[in-house]
């Protein structure tokens, strides 16, 4: 039976209940929502309460008068209890009131000691003590990560201390947080072997687009309402920027736009489009996996060959010669002008019909839907949408830039309905001093790791263990690594601080790896982690992000941290104030000087500290009185009582994001050229089935949280693979059956769910999973800029078990909708 | 208030809601015998005992629409043709589920071939064979079932609900 909370009432918010600015912090979208707050003892009625509605009544459909039980919680505000509702916000341009299946219930995924939700979430700070963790003061713990820090870096060199960390905004990012770490690390530091949450190296996940002068987030979401054709790219936003699409997407439809989808897998977004614009307006390109650089090149050459580009565009605002960026280790692909991309990625329609799978009829209807001029000879708007498909697919760097490189040439940059634009995963909130020492490309820090590199390991959100590649290797290494470490500790149990230190120095200098871990709860990594130190999220804190189309925005916070957790830039400050009390006391006077500047009290501090300093006109108070609509980045300044921002990049054709000092947009001259990464097409040819991996609708963003959340892991209590039903029976595999995935480098679980549109022998995994990483299938292969290709995997499958209890007794149903 | 006076005003809520149509078969909504009101405040609502149909009027795979706890409240009554856990009975196949989708509002349609109930807003989908479970889509919860209990004469009661009913803070309605 489907788990049912069995609750048939909710309290109702009174009038006058306070009111908290709220943007769900999960997915890029950042939907507007409203956090509700007051008294346990206290309630609206029926006919007096916060929405003005007689809720003696059946409300109606798509009414903001109802919340559902996973929008209420009870959480602690200044120490007492209160009733919680964070409902979405009808008046957030970005959502209208919808909310997603992610974000509507972020109430319930708080912590209550009330209800008993988010158990796991950490309160304290834990070192590993007497075999185990312990809990401890901020004091204790920040005083023993500092003196074991301290002792492997100096001022010269400090390429011993490794660093996980985030970059993104929402969740526990954002600007505070992003400015708190990155101040301590490239600023009071310059660490250079760091990385980035979900991607083994530190390094933009777009290069080319950047390098080709384009920021990825140059349009407006309502770009999609007003185009004629919507192009995505490897992206499934019916699942994974759900209000994008619904709010947007599908305007644009309604008003009669045409939607080409790129994609090996018919995705719920392709049967969705269909749903909404009909099947003759939507055309799916399933491409052979990893021919997106051949399928972008062959619709470049056609439709330049048609003539069906921006002349104009192209004269005024686009690079005019041959070479304007040679290629080098720095940059996978030449870069340069109209016609010089043309000649290096000439295809014609027959290579571009084989490399893809596709017809030639199929790829000439989709450039006609891209780039055709209308009856009456006007242009077609076209805007272009992409992400992980091609971002963590095959040949990153030519992939994007070839996409771009059809925007560009037909003038869909800086134009109404138009942009080319990746989707994107987490909101932004990127603040930091400059990366640039960090090189291009980034070390390579999770096979440094593996190679026996650094001696401490300072670890923000990130989880290794689940999302990253060749994690079966990396897993034994790092477990047998801090192993020496906590074996250290333990041989030295009631030591003095600075017998521990000694010893835990000792261990690491043999080869262990001492492991500070900042989460907001217990992570797989963390397990192997020696300091434990709990942050908070939004809304437990004040944070600052912007979403996919740069609509900055502050998230108030309406309750209490739990425990002692802090923000991540105030505990980024208590690390560079405990070093420089530690460096201090040891004579390094010099170094202990660089760790000046962290007195912040709050993480509004932190804020103006960091982005304030780059964007004087932007501050709490302001962007507070902008409520859940905010204000498109950048910010312009400030009249009328309001913050001024920019609907939309380049609209004066002036392209930027290169640091050309002429402002001239690059073509990528990236020709086709099959498998890029090592390893892929070996793997390929001796494993059977295709494991193309990716996000789900309900726990997409948000499954370190929904581990603990019953209603999520009650549909999928194992992540599943989606598997064609003939392969499943050629396999002796039944719906629900627990199956191996198996190749040379590891393995994983999964189970199976039938699929009958997924393509013989070609697999839908979901990734990112606690419970069966797919990441430990992923071999090591990367582009040249350090970019991981998660999507190109093979393995065998076998099957291990019988469906568990828990799998038996879900849904194996089609997702397509039928009406 | 009299039954039929809740009917009308149920169809203007939903119209009002631009909802149109309403699930499954054509057959009459069944009303519960009395108006349901809570009175005081408890963990679980006292819900009204109402009788939906005779297990002689249902036919496999054809969902009756009825009105629990009350008009204003639509769902269907369904046979399913095979067993299923929570189904009641002789065959023990018989639910019953709401059919506004809890993510909007929206009524659902049911889909026979694969006893599905499908939302025309958004494209959730729930699974009539698995207690309501959503099959895939944006809602929160899964679809509110309603617990059944069949007596001597085969007449099929109503008795509650296991999860709360879109538009309502309450799915006994408080005045």
């Amino acid at each position: 039976m489907a788990y049912k909370r069995n609750i048939d009432r909710l309290p109702i918010i009174p009038a006058g209940a306070k009111e908290h600015n709220v943007t769900c912090h999960y997915c890029i979208v950042g939907c507007g929502y409203k956090a509700y707050t007051w008294p346990l003892k206290t309630q609206g009625t029926t006919d007096s309460n916060w929405s003005g509605e007689d809720l003696s009544k059946q409300q109606g459909a798509e009414t903001a008068a109802w919340y559902s039980p996973s929008m209420y919680n009870v959480v602690k505000q200044n120490g007492k209890d209160v009733h919680l509702v964070i409902k979405p916000d009808v008046d957030c341009e970005v959502n209208s009131g919808l909310g997603s299946i992610r974000g509507a219930r972020m109430a319930e995924n708080r912590r209550s000691d009330i209800t008993g939700t988010q158990q796991q979430r950490l309160t304290d700070p834990l070192v590993w003590r007497y075999g185990t963790w312990q809990p401890t003061s901020w004091d204790d713990a920040l005083d023993l990560v500092a003196r074991v820090t301290a002792r492997v870096i100096d001022k010269d060199n400090e390429n011993d201390l490794y660093v996980s960390m985030f970059d993104h905004g929402g969740s526990a990012g954002g600007y505070e947080n992003t400015w708190g770490t990155g101040k301590l690390y490239f600023g009071s530091m310059k660490v250079k072997h760091c990385r980035i949450h979900n991607r083994p190296a530190y390094m933009s996940e777009v290069h080319s687009s950047r390098d080709m002068g384009v920021d990825e987030l140059n349009y407006n979401y309502a770009d999609y309402e007003v185009t004629d054709t919507i192009f995505l790219v490897g992206t499934n936003p019916m699942e994974c920027q759900t209000n994008l699409f619904l709010n947007h997407m599908v305007k644009g439809m309604q008003n009669g736009a045409k939607v080409v989808i790129s994609d090996p897998r018919r995705t719920v977004t392709v049967d969705s489009c269909e749903q909404v614009a009909g099947a003759e307006n939507v055309l799916h390109l399933a491409i052979k996996p990893g021919s997106d650089v051949a399928l972008h090149n062959t619709l470049f050459t056609y439709i330049a060959d048609q003539g069906w580009v921006d002349a104009d565009f192209i004269a005024k605002s686009t690079f005019q010669g041959d070479v304007a960026v040679p290629a080098d280790s720095a940059y996978p692909a030449s870069l340069g002008s109209f016609e010089a991309a043309r000649a290096a990625c000439k295809m014609s329609l027959a290579d571009g019909a084989a490399a893809t799978g596709l017809t030639e009829a199929q790829i000439i209807q989709a450039a006609e839907w891209i780039a055709k001029p209308k009856e009456d000879g006007s242009r077609r708007k076209c805007v272009t949408g992409y992400e992980k498909g091609i971002i963590w697919g095959n040949d990153n760097y030519r992939a994007i830039g070839s996409l771009l490189n059809i925007a560009l040439a037909t003038g869909n940059v800086g134009r109404e309905g138009g942009g080319c634009c990746r989707l994107g995963g987490h909101q932004e909130g990127y603040y930091r001093p400059s990366d640039a020492h960090v090189g291009r490309p980034a070390p390579y820090i999770d096979q440094l790791i593996i190679a026996g590199g650094g001696k401490v390991h300072h670890i923000w959100a990130n989880d290794h263990y689940k999302t990253t590649l060749n994690a079966a290797e990396f897993k034994r290494v790092y477990n047998r690594r801090s192993n020496m470490v906590k074996e250290a500790m333990d041989a030295r149990a009631g030591a003095t601080r600075e017998e521990l230190v000694d010893a835990i120095v000792a261990a690491i200098n043999a080869g262990g790896i001492f492991s500070v871990n900042v989460d907001i709860i217990h992570s797989q990594i963390g397990q192997a982690a020696h300091v434990i130190l709990p942050a908070v999220e939004a809304g437990e804190m004040n944070l600052t992000s912007m979403n996919g189309e740069r609509r900055l925005r502050l998230t108030e916070k309406y309750m209490d941290a739990p425990g002692s957790a802090k923000p991540d830039c105030l505990i980024a400050a208590g690390i560079a104030q405990a070093l420089e009390r530690v460096l201090r006391e040891e004579g390094r006077d010099a170094y202990a000087d660089q760790f000046k500047g962290y007195d912040w009290k709050t993480e509004e501090d932190a804020f103006m500290d960091g982005y304030n300093k780059g964007n004087p006109e932007v501050t709490y108070e302001r962007l507070r009185a902008m409520g859940t609509n905010g204000v498109l980045e950048p910010v312009k300044g400030f009249a009328d009582g309001k913050l001024v921002g920019t609907n939309r990049l380049y609209e004066d054709g002036v392209f930027t994001r290169h640091g050309r000092e002429d402002g001239k947009a690059l073509f990528c001259m990236g020709e086709w050229r099959g498998w890029q990464a090592a390893g892929k097409a070996q793997q390929q040819a001796n494993h059977r089935f295709f494991i193309n991996n990716g996000r789900a609708n309900m726990n997409w963003q948000n499954w370190f949280l929904d581990q603990g959340n019953e209603f999520v892991m009650d549909r999928f209590p194992v992540p599943f693979i989606q598997i064609n039903p003939e392969d499943m029976a050629e396999l002796g595999i039944k719906a629900g059956d627990m199956v191996e995935v198996y190749n040379d480098v590891g393995a994983t679980q999964a189970l199976a769910y039938p699929e009958p549109t997924a393509k013989r022998n070609e697999t839908f995994m979901v990734f990112g999973a606690p419970n069966g990483a797919q990441g430990n299938i992923v071999n090591a292969g990367v582009n040249e800029l350090i970019l991981p290709n998660y999507k190109a995997t093979w393995a065998n499958i076998r099957k291990i078990s019988d469906a568990t209890p828990a799998s038996a007794a879900v849904s194996y149903k089609s997702w397509e909708v039928e009406l | 208030m009299k039954c039929n006076r809740l009917v009308d005003v149920g169809r203007r809520q939903f119209l009002r809601g631009g909802v149109l149509g309403v699930a499954g078969a054509a057959a009459a909504t069944v009303l519960p015998a009395g108006q349901a009101q809570a009175q005081t405040a408890r963990a679980m609502l006292d819900y009204p005992s109402t009788k939906l149909a005779n297990i002689a009027d249902l036919k496999v795979n054809e969902p009756m629409d009825i009105g629990y706890p009350d008009a204003e409240s639509p769902g269907i009554l369904l046979k399913l043709g095979t067993a299923v856990e929570g189904g009641v009975g002789p065959d023990g196949d018989i639910v019953a589920y709401s059919v506004l989708c809890p993510h909007k509002g929206f009524v659902m349609s049911y889909h026979g071939a694969d006893k599905t109930l499908n939302c025309p807003g958004h494209f959730s989908r729930f699974d009539c064979e698995k207690g309501g479970q959503q099959v895939w889509g944006h809602a929160t919860q899964n679809l509110p079932q309603f617990t059944l209990r069949v007596d001597d004469k085969g007449d099929i009661h109503a008795e509650g609900a296991d999860e709360l009913i879109y538009g309502r803070l309450s799915n006994v309605l408080q005045g």
